[in-house]
């Protein structure tokens, strides 16, 4: 049984402070030739958010060409088997699949209301780097995606899709030729080209702005979700918010929406990816954070079957919440995951994204366990659809 | 003033330009014979790197180097170990990566440079706006904290690294990672300028620099080189210590001025 932390005890800050911090954790690390250019994103961010018609324009573009607002299903037959009340908000109904393309949207005008021509962009799995080539695609602005070589062998489909949109992808051989190559690379790759290109940054981590303008771009999730279950719910917020971490953008969008409500905010993390569960505080890809590394400093690899959970790092503000105590973070394995994700396909008739479904194993884990006491209410956020993911399926059935 | 900068100071004030060889810790069993040999082929300081799993600031050439440090079993206290062992009469320059610096704690870390013996310390991913913990901790241990600066850096913030630096102000040629260009960017003239406006302490020129060409052009206007992945390039293609202290002689020769 995990032992949760409860409601809110302290007001949290909305928007960090001084240089990107979170408490102790995020800030700007970066080689100094990118300082300018982070700094130049900050206040860019900082006035387009500010300003209604950009708001205007980008809720405009998430209703008519994401489908926005996506719905909150609720998850009857599996509900009835765990004897809680689950509710699943709908990332997956997204255009391209997941909730990604709700920050690569934001990011792609922002990028075009500065002035910028082209798009740089890192990926794991490919989701990232899938949505950003497809806001290439709407917005005009050529797309250069960053790939681990062994990201690629395992994502081909991704990766044929990002050439049908018309976005160039260049592996990266570096390393562990994984995603955590493919973020130093990117950092690389913006140095040399930082005059007439973005660098659209995938999720809620990196040097300031990033993981704060992420959020911001994904708190949509949690705004939804809080105003649907205000219509929905008799209590008006549920009692459980849970989210898969691994940068951790989808869930820092909802627990945004949800943060100062009693509910309890559970981040779900890959047993071999879990940075604030395992690991301590560190500086990698610009900011400071929990990272899973060596008593020398070096960065260890995350193994996870979740290619989008396989990273050995999280966003600051995830830390953050850790600590303060906000939120509570867990951990599932492989195995866990595999049987939620039949288990959601066969009671609800939704294939899941590997990743969400570390959130729905959490959820049957703690039902069955006594952690979630019977009735209470879930939100769940499912980040993305598993069609991605059937031909790792397919090989370990 | 700690002993680097003293160096510098003097080594510019006699009109030598300086040479900053740069050796990436560990990246062959002998490596700390290269040290030597960049001594006796005219090098006024070396930089060491210390290898990181993931360095933003690399190019490929360091990368590999760095790779295959780690893989030989390289870490903070082997290469100080070796460092301390060889005592090279020139500054020893450790190049680092905050990650490594953060994660024994400033302060342990730069005692362990100091009992080693290095005098100066670069860490190229902790800008001016995130240093001051190091800051604090070189300066209680007599290490120079030397800053870098970039074309894309802004004249304010120009004042206000080449005011924190210390042991010398480290111009970064080009808007790119480090490792060997045809020719340094049009901006390392303009960069140097700008410093100099704004400081009397030595100006180094660093990344791309690969040729006694580039050298001696460099020599024309900063204050000394840094040369690092033209180096490690010719050991990671197999070169000889005495092929790579001859190298780094001609650089010397190039930094010379001519007559």
């Amino acid at each position: 049984m995990d032992h949760l932390l409860p409601g809110p005890k302290t007001a949290v800050s909305r928007r960090p402070t001084g240089l990107g911090r979170f408490g102790e954790y995020g800030g700007r690390f970066v080689p100094e030739s990118l300082v300018p250019a982070c700094a130049e994103v900050e206040q860019a961010f900082t006035d387009a958010w500010a300003d209604p018609l950009f708001r205007a324009e980008l809720r405009h573009v998430l209703a008519i060409y994401v489908g926005r607002p996506t719905p909150v299903t609720p998850a009857a037959r599996l509900s009835a088997e765990l004897g809680v009340n689950l509710l699943l908000k709908r990332e997956d109904l997204a255009h391209t699949g997941s909730h990604k393309i709700n920050n690569v949207l934001g990011q792609a005008l922002l990028a075009r209301r500065m002035g910028k021509r082209r798009l740089i962009a890192e990926t794991g799995a490919g989701q990232h780097g899938v949505a950003t080539a497809t806001a290439g695609a709407l917005l005009g602005m050529p797309t250069t995606v960053l790939m681990g070589e062994r990201d690629i062998e395992r994502q081909q489909l991704n990766v044929f899709r990002m050439t049908m949109l018309g976005a160039e992808v260049i592996p990266v051989t570096s390393g562990t030729r994984t995603l955590k190559d493919a973020c130093s690379e990117a950092l690389r790759h913006w140095v040399t080209s930082v005059e007439d290109s973005y660098y659209c940054l995938g999720s809620a981590m990196g040097p300031h702005p990033y993981p704060w303008m992420v959020r911001e771009f994904q708190r949509v999730i949690g705004d939804e979700a809080r105003t649907q279950c205000a219509a929905d719910l008799a209590t008006g917020t549920p009692d459980f918010v849970v989210a898969c971490v691994g940068g951790g953008s989808n869930a820092a969008g909802t627990f945004a929406g949800f943060v100062d409500t009693p509910a309890l905010l559970v981040g779900v993390e890959a047993a071999g990816g879990a940075a604030i569960s395992a690991g301590s505080p560190g500086v990698l890809h610009g900011f400071r954070s929990k990272v899973l590394q060596d008593e020398h400093g070096q960065i260890a690899e995350a193994h996870s079957i979740a290619a989008g959970l396989d990273y050995p790092g999280v966003g600051p503000e995830h830390a953050y919440l850790a600590d303060l105590g906000r939120a509570s973070y867990v951990c599932v394995d492989d195995a866990e995951v595999l049987a939620a994700t039949h288990r959601l396909a066969r009671t609800e008739g939704i294939l899941c994204a590997l990743e969400s479904a570390h959130a729905v194993a959490w959820v049957i884990r703690a039902a069955g366990d006594g952690t979630i006491p019977p009735d209470a209410t879930v939100l769940l956020t499912l980040s993305g659809r598993g069609d991605k993911d059937m031909a790792t399926l397919m090989e370990l059935s | 003033m700690n002993a680097l900068e003293t160096r510098t100071r003097a080594a510019r004030d006699a009109g030598r330009k300086l040479l900053l060889p740069y050796v990436t810790g560990g990246v062959t069993d002998d490596w700390g014979d290269l040290l030597r040999a960049a001594v006796d082929a005219g090098a006024d300081a070396i930089e060491i790197g210390f290898p990181f799993s993931d360095p933003t600031l690399d190019g490929p050439v360091i990368q590999q180097s760095s790779d295959q440090a780690l893989r030989r079993g390289a870490t903070t206290r082997r290469i100080l170990d070796e460092i301390a062992r060889v005592a090279p009469p020139v500054p020893v320059i450790a190049f680092s990566y905050a990650n490594l610096v953060l994660r024994p704690g400033a302060d342990a870390y730069c005692a362990a440079l100091a009992d080693a013996g290095v005098g100066g310390l670069i860490v190229p991913d902790l800008p001016v706006d995130e240093m001051a913990p190091v800051a604090a901790a070189a300066q209680a241990h007599a290490l120079d904290l030397a800053l870098l600066a970039a074309p894309s850096t802004p004249l304010r913030r120009c004042a206000d690294i080449a005011r924190r630096s210390r042991g010398f102000v480290y111009a970064v040629s080009l808007m790119g990672t480090t490792g060997a260009r045809s020719r340094p960017h049009e901006s390392a003239r303009e960069l140097v300028r700008c410093l100099r406006e704004e400081t009397d302490l030595p100006v180094v020129l660093g990344f791309g620099i690969a040729a006694p060409g580039q050298a001696a052009e460099a020599a024309g206007y900063a204050d000394g080189i840094a040369v690092g992945s033209a180096l490690m390039r010719r050991l990671l293609d197999g070169a000889t210590t005495a092929q790579l202290g001859a190298f780094l002689a001609q650089l010397r020769a190039a930094l010379e001025p001519a007559g």
